[in-house]
């Protein structure tokens, strides 16, 4: 056979909160290398989806492949051990780690078990040298010894992806990597996420949809729980069941 | 002017004397000469009130491992306090003496009982630990209270000390202070290099975003499920001393105003710091011992001094001393 195997299997997910059909049997294919969008209006399911897909929620249903292996019922840190990283919506970095500290907390998780209770671990060369390495790429070595909460947001969103990147990851999971950025900010950030594709494929969830067809080689659109559709930026910009539903000009249409 | 500007300007005060930069090796080293004044001096309660001081300080010292490290704010510390008192109680009764067997006992069977409280437990998180801790502490008081065999309610006297050959002679007050002092500078030096290791960092990441250390590749659970353990372990040793401070032994010990305690103590010293739960043992029972004599209502004064303090600095005693955001052994 000479097709590539997908990054990301999902088929026919599906969560139920008691009478509430969260996702519902959703298929989803992400291919390595490739940046896969996922949008939809509020309640549409997507934090859900990126919830099973992480392994903080279990499915009621179907299968999720990462690399072709089954990883439906493994938890979140096994998913990250198999090649899985995520960023949080809601910036998350150890405000009162230091921003080396932060990312040398990653690498560590990747560097053998951590039931080491005597060396201080923030003078680890091994785990230092390639933290500054890490902050160097991502602009951040100057800030290397500041604590994390003492940060500006746009540096925060910049130290998550950092942390998410430091166990370089097959496919990584971005929630809403621009929210809450000013215009420039954004752009930054969209620049640098450019500047990495090819490395890594990408599940990007997005309300912003200039960053979503700024960045995403096919979008999939979520709404109650379904997959209205999936395909290129093009096709997905002139699909008349996904402009009825939601790139209209009000969101609320479908949710 | 509000209590909490009172201590504030208090604080900043002591702040300018350049001793208290030290006050934590200071703190330790009058403790350390204590048995010299006291030698000095012919005052031997003092001595016998340090000793129970620098017990409770362990006690403080490992549930701040948890509470203060771990964010997990175990309500039943005193559960393995009192396992490790029963332990040296029960066997003497049963006439074993040897400390090497009787501690031995006390350690396997806190660290057994922490594993499964421990395991049990630390599926919930934040009040509801609290209340599940406090749950499996209570079910311990009750089984010892109907322990008939070993004085049920009213707990049972020790008959001697535990036994280390020509080691060390507990009767003796001053040896037996010196080898809690120097159990509780141990169990110092350890919190201080685990709270710097990959271990206490883990640790430390799980309390302050358990989810995020998760989505990382830490399963956290078993290390945090560890620092449980070694946390109700150094408890149950802190049991067994306290067996042969006072020789005697009482369901009392481990009830939930005895967890409240400590929990008090960790927290006005200063929560997640590497000298405040001493501090907190000090003035506790410092203030308990300066109030008690004067009046018996002297809860009444007791309280409010403690609400004073908990307001004027929230961030513990430890804080008072070091300044504002600073804290030592925080790193």
């Amino acid at each position: 056979m000479a097709a590539i195997e997908p990054l990301l299997r999902v088929e026919r997910l599906t969560k139920r909160f008691g009478g509430l059909v969260a996702t519902d049997g959703v298929d989803l294919d992400i291919m390595p290398g490739e940046v896969h969008a996922l949008i939809g209006p509020n309640g549409a399911g997507k934090t859900t989806l990126i919830g099973q897909v992480s392994g903080e929620l279990r499915p009621d249903g179907g299968r999720i492949l990462l690399d072709g292996r089954d990883v439906t019922h493994l938890p979140p840190h096994r998913r990250s051990h198999l090649g899985l990283a995520r960023s949080f919506q809601i910036t998350s970095v150890f405000a009162d780690f230091s921003v080396l500290d932060n990312v040398t907390l990653a690498i560590q998780a990747h560097d053998g078990h951590s039931f080491r209770f005597w060396a201080d671990a923030s003078r680890d060369p091994r785990l230092n040298g390639r933290g500054e390495t890490l902050l160097q790429a991502h602009h951040l070595d100057a800030r290397s010894s500041a604590l994390a909460g003492a940060l500006s947001h746009g540096e925060r969103r910049q130290l998550e992806l950092a942390v998410a990147l430091a166990s370089q990851p097959k496919l990584l999971l971005l929630d809403e990597p621009t929210a809450g950025m000013g215009p420039e900010e954004s752009q930054q950030m969209i620049a640098r996420l450019k500047a990495l594709r090819g490395r890594f494929g990408v599940l990007l969830v997005e309300h912003d949809m200039e960053t979503v067809f700024a960045l995403a080689d096919r979008i999939t659109v979520l709404a109650s729980g379904r997959v209205l559709a999936t395909g290129d930026p093009s096709a997905i910009r002139n699909d008349p069941a996904v402009r009825a539903a939601y790139l209209g000009d009000d969101d609320d249409v479908a949710a | 002017m509000t209590v909490t500007d009172v201590l504030g300007q208090l604080g900043r005060g002591v702040r300018r004397m350049p001793a208290v930069r030290f006050a934590g090796p200071i703190v330790l080293a009058m403790l350390g000469l204590l048995p010299v004044y006291a030698a000095l001096s012919g005052d031997s309660y003092v001595l016998s009130f340090a000793t129970r001081m620098l017990i409770w300080a362990i006690a403080a010292v490992s549930l701040n491992l948890i509470l203060g490290y771990g964010g997990m704010p175990s309500f039943g510390h005193a559960a393995f306090f009192g396992i490790g008192a029963y332990a040296v109680g029960v066997m003497s009764h049963h006439g074993i003496d040897s400390g090497l067997i009787q501690w031995s006992v006390a350690i396997a069977v806190s660290a057994v009982v922490a594993l499964v409280i421990g395991a049990l437990s630390l599926r919930s998180r934040g009040f509801y630990f609290i209340m599940v801790t406090l749950a499996f502490a209570q079910l311990l008081y009750y089984l010892a209270q109907s322990a008939y065999t070993y004085g049920g309610d009213d707990g049972m006297t020790v008959a001697r000390h535990s036994r280390f050959g020509g080691w060390i002679n507990l009767a003796d007050r001053p040896q037996f202070y010196y080898l809690c002092f120097a159990l509780l500078l141990a169990a110092l030096f350890m919190t201080e290099r685990i709270a710097r290791s990959r271990f206490g960092r883990v640790l430390r990441g799980a309390a302050s975003n358990d989810r995020r250390m998760q989505a990382i590749g830490f399963p956290t659970f078993r290390y945090r499920l560890t620092a449980f353990v070694i946390s109700g372990t150094m408890a149950g040793l802190c049991g067994a001393l306290f067996a042969n401070d006072i020789l005697f032994v009482s369901p009392s010990m481990m009830s939930w105003i005895r967890s409240g305690d400590l929990f008090a103590m960790v927290i006005i010293g200063g929560v997640g710091t590497l000298y405040g739960p001493v501090y907190g043992a000090v003035a506790i029972l410092g203030l308990e011992e300066l109030l008690m004599p004067w009046t018996e209502y002297w809860r009444l004064i007791f309280a409010p001094i403690l609400i004073a303090l908990v307001l004027g600095s929230p961030a513990g005693i430890n804080s008072l001393l070091a300044g504002r955001g600073a804290a030592d052994g925080r790193h």
